[in-house]
């Protein structure tokens, strides 16, 4: 691809590139903006898509002055607890790479086990082969990959899955980009049954748990976004619900303050319909109030 | 004698690169894109026959050369000929269609002139290839 940015005509060895208008006539700048603003936390992740961003303009100013420049490997591995963000992240990488010009078309196939793995013999190939050809020219994204390797039961063709990925992730790594994700230790105890491919993964990046502050961002995000907001005290409580909800099992990060932010929503509903008959604002639709979340069983266990 | 069916068919045999941004210029108008192939090059023969099914949700003409490739090595010896469809109301019929692969000698065609009631004389084209048998032409 061409470079069409303000570095037409060659410079002469040892004279300054123009880093900045090579920065401001690409879209890195938005990419790497939008996905601070969009997401909260992440940093991990956030500063390998700024180091992919990096890579591709000084790429830019390489092919600039006659230097070669291939495009860097780009599978990636997600790791990390649930509700971490791992599939909202695989979504928006399609789109990423695609704006920073690294895939050609953009779109991303997310599919499962089930969808690469057939159930008799002679099924999986034609199926992972079709799954493949979709993909082409996007990402595709496996999500819970370890399920492709089932080594206690021998009637199990996810292996030939496996193996046809492991060849078009080597041979055709122009036209496709694969992103596993999965739990932590599932994911590493499939890396360490396939080394194959643990090698052909450039990028394993792990998704760290979200600290107290950035849930309570994210929630403030969630309710921006469903149109509502909280009260000044209401806002406390959130605090307060977030740090004894984290204490207690089975907690999924923003899968869970997503959960809690719907039973407010709910009791906010019960609460209001409670007054059918006296008068309702549009503010108080908007409104989540304190005892909103302050009716959480959260709350009421730690008298047990 | 090089069949002359389809678009393209003067040019000299197209590269694979020029063959995928055929591919690419046909999904970026949004057709659906096919592969058929046949050993009987009768121009009048509309049954090709179709490798695979049609391609409506391919975004990339990468996906589309994998086929390509795969009908390739399946039939060496055929006739295989890329389809673009557009699906939009009102149209509904084939856009492009051009020959990719041929095999390597084609034997071309003879006419055949049958004569019918008062000396007039009906005019047809056989091809040399169907001569034999499906499967044995090339």
């Amino acid at each position: 691809m061409p470079p069409r940015d303000g570095l037409s005509a060659a410079p002469a060895a040892g004279e300054p590139l123009d880093l900045q208008a090579a920065y401001r006539d690409s879209h890195v700048g938005e990419v790497l903006d939008s996905l601070d603003r969009e997401l909260i936390g992440l940093a991990p992740v956030k500063s390998r898509i700024r180091d992919i961003a990096a890579l591709l303009l000084i790429d830019k100013l390489r092919r600039a002055v006659g230097l070669s420049s291939g495009p860097p490997a780009l599978h990636m591995s997600f790791t990390g607890n649930p509700g971490t963000g791992k599939t909202t992240v695989a979504m928006r990488m399609a789109e990423i790479l695609h704006r920073l010009g690294y895939v050609r078309k953009g779109h991303l196939i997310a599919v499962t086990r089930d969808d690469l793995v057939g159930q008799y013999i002679g099924h999986t190939a034609p199926k992972t082969r079709e799954v493949l050809k979709k993909a082409m020219g996007g990402v595709l994204f496996i999500d819970e990959a370890y399920y492709l390797y089932r080594p206690e039961n021998e009637r199990d063709y996810g292996q030939e899955a496996i193996e046809i990925l492991l060849q078009v992730m080597e041979n055709q790594r122009d036209d496709l980009v694969v992103i596993l994700a999965g739990y932590k230790d599932r994911m590493e105890t499939f890396f360490r049954s396939n080394p194959g491919m643990s090698s052909r993964i450039a990028h394993h990046i792990d998704f760290p748990d979200y600290t107290p502050g950035e849930l309570l961002a994210i929630a403030r995000l969630m309710l921006e976004q469903m149109q509502y907001r909280v009260s000044g005290e209401g806002s406390e409580a959130l605090r307060e619900y977030i740090e004894k909800r984290r204490a207690q099992p089975h907690f999924a990060n923003a899968r869970s303050i997503r959960n809690a932010l719907d039973r407010a929503r709910l009791r906010q509903a019960s609460r209001l319909f409670e007054r059918i008959g006296g008068a309702i604002s549009r503010q108080d639709l908007q409104t989540i109030e304190e005892s909103d979340i302050r009716a959480s069983r959260v709350f009421r266990e730690q008298h047990d | 004698m090089r069949v002359t069916q389809g678009t393209f068919s003067f040019l000299p045999d197209l590269t694979d690169a020029q063959i995928a941004r055929q591919i690419e210029y046909c999904l970026g108008n949004g057709w659906a894109v096919s592969v058929e192939y046949t050993d009987d090059p009768h121009p009048r023969n509309t049954y090709w026959e179709m490798f695979g099914t049609p391609m409506f949700d391919i975004r990339d003409a990468a996906g589309v050369m994998t086929e390509v490739n795969a009908c390739r090595k399946t039939f060496p010896n055929h006739y295989i000929k890329l389809n673009a469809f557009d699906s939009t109301r009102g149209r509904e019929s084939l856009r492009l269609s051009f020959i990719i692969g041929r095999p390597a000698t084609e034997p071309g065609f003879g006419l055949l002139r049958e004569e019918g009631p008062g000396r007039s004389v009906r005019y047809t084209t056989r091809a040399y290839a169907t001569e034999r048998p499906e499967g044995e032409r090339y």
